[in-house]
């Protein structure tokens, strides 16, 4: 699996440098690495990630999760236990959620 | 005649109206200001009501005594927007105004019904917040009473509105508890979503530092899932439990519910703005200042007096079809009470984190920034006369839009 994360660009946090070279063995490999085996509730999350970074440039919130998928906020925590916010970014492929001022 | 109309009479809406007063011709525009809510409160004053330096009638003064003349003033809620119709519609009468030019100042507003448990039986009894009038009076009162024990600050969900809040209450409580003489009974708690005291890295250190030394426990990324007022205990979703005897709650902030029922808000019903020119995204006639705008600086009086000019000056040159050169650059300043007669102040904008050093104001400063000082301390309490008689009354203060570098520790 690490093999497939070789030629990846990941900055010091460990979010990819370029969303576009993401699919999903690499989405596989990240949540590998961050002990997550990916269920189709994960990829539900996952997929509603990519498609609003398609459409707006950036990871969506969690309010924003919640809101338009049947993921409730505490589900999130169970499939990305340690911050559901950067985690789901960081296996998403995306780059680190813009934090609060 | 054309109408400018503003909905909001709070920091920014006020400054809006003054500023705009002098500079529309009355001959070619008539100026409409809408707002609910008859009082205009002092809102950094809040902090300090729980700890007695303020009394609650130091933060009020009714709105219409900062509203210029010529502005048709209308107390009433406002029902709808609608931005494709260029109109807004009245709860009061049913009126509906026609507007050639909107500004939303419509402000952010704590909604505790966003987490479960925080409205059950504690609310008001040993659960209290202090961004409304109405909670920190109730706080001040208890606090009179309390005889010490587990005091949790819980902030929801950022953003919230003047981020530092949470901290300086923590340090004033320090205070005002060793000043009781019963700070060895208290506990002092701060549970945060963020990973440390605060958003950025250097004064996240220094702060955090800061709250360390004075005893103060961090519980960081702590998402909080429910509040269990019969058992006095906060829950995260990482399933961390605090018990508390008196829990002090930033409730999560959210745009107002006007924004909502006119859908035009983001998720948490701020309205999506260009962060350097103020105007809507959606609605080129449209202009958005203070907490209501989505735009990622502090909602703070501060940012509300900094961005006005810029936001004014794109207004004006918009309405004569020229481009829009005002930029602003998320300019925020305050002053960071820390108790025992001191203050720090942070400095900060988009691109350019808090860091240590002097702020030099002309004739006062310099200021420390990011350490403690007596002159922060009185800067701050200064401000309220500064608020009221300056801010308000658009009297230039010696303090510059933009950020600058000087007296930085870059």
């Amino acid at each position: 699996m690490a093999n497939v994360l070789k030629d990846i660009k990941f900055d010091a946090e460990g979010f990819m440098e370029d969303a576009k070279a993401w699919n999903e063995e690499v989405a596989k490999a990240i949540a590998e690495r961050e002990g997550i085996t990916l269920s189709p509730r994960h990829w539900v999350v996952l997929n509603y990630c990519r498609k609003e970074y398609e459409t707006k440039g950036e990871a969506p919130t969690l309010r924003n999760i919640t809101k338009n998928t049947d993921v409730n906020t505490k589900e999130l925590y169970e499939l990305f236990p340690a911050g559901p916010g950067k985690l789901a970014a960081k296996v998403a492929g995306l780059k680190k959620p813009t934090g609060c001022i | 005649m054309k109408t400018f109309l503003i909905l909001g009479a709070g920091t920014a809406g006020t400054m809006m109206a003054v500023k705009m007063a002098k500079k529309l011709d009355p001959q070619e525009w008539k100026i409409i200001q809408v707002d609910q809510d008859p009082v205009h409160y002092y809102q950094p004053g809040f902090l300090f009501i729980p700890f007695g330096v303020y009394k609650p009638e130091d933060v009020k003064q009714p709105k219409r005594r900062y509203i210029p003349r010529r502005v048709e003033y209308i107390e009433s809620e406002v029902e709808v927007i609608q931005p494709a119709a260029n109109k807004v519609k009245l709860a009061k009468d049913g009126r509906e105004i026609a507007y050639d030019y909107l500004v939303i100042a419509t402000g952010s507003t704590i909604r505790p019904d966003e987490t479960e448990g925080l409205k059950d039986g504690g609310w008001g009894k040993n659960i209290f917040d202090f961004y409304t009038y109405e909670g920190t009076v109730a706080l001040s009162k208890f606090l009179q009473r309390w005889e010490g024990g587990r005091l949790v600050l819980s902030v929801a969900e950022m953003p919230i509105k003047c981020p530092v809040a949470p901290l300086e209450f923590l340090f004033l409580a320090d205070w005002y508890f060793t000043k009781k003489g019963i700070r060895n009974k208290v506990d002092l708690t701060l549970a945060t979503p963020l990973p440390g005291a605060f958003t950025k890295p250097v004064a996240s250190a220094v702060l955090g530092d800061l709250l360390s030394r004075k005893g103060i426990h961090v519980e960081p990324d702590f998402a909080i899932s429910d509040v269990d007022s019969v058992n006095n205990k906060v829950n995260s979703y990482d399933k961390r439990s605090l018990g508390y005897d008196l829990l002090v709650s930033i409730p999560v902030n959210m745009g107002s519910p006007l924004i909502e029922r006119s859908d035009m808000g983001d998720d948490l019903y701020f309205v999506p703005t260009d962060k350097h020119t103020l105007q809507s995204k959606q609605w080129p006639n449209v202009w958005v200042v203070g907490d209501a705008a989505n735009i990622p600086a502090s909602k703070a009086g501060a940012v509300a007096h900094f961005e006005m000019e810029f936001a004014i000056e794109n207004i004006l040159a918009h309405m004569q079809g020229k481009e829009m050169t005002g930029k602003f650059d998320g300019h925020a300043n305050c002053y960071i009470e820390t108790g025992f007669g001191k203050a720090a102040l942070i400095d900060f904008n988009y691109d350019v984190e808090p860091l240590t050093g002097k702020y030099p104001v002309p004739g006062v400063g310099p200021f420390t920034l990011l350490g403690e000082s007596t002159i922060n301390h009185w800067g701050k309490l200064a401000f309220r006369f500064m608020y009221w008689n300056m801010l308000m009354r658009d009297i230039p203060m010696p303090v510059s839009n933009t950020m600058s570098m000087a007296g930085k520790k870059a």
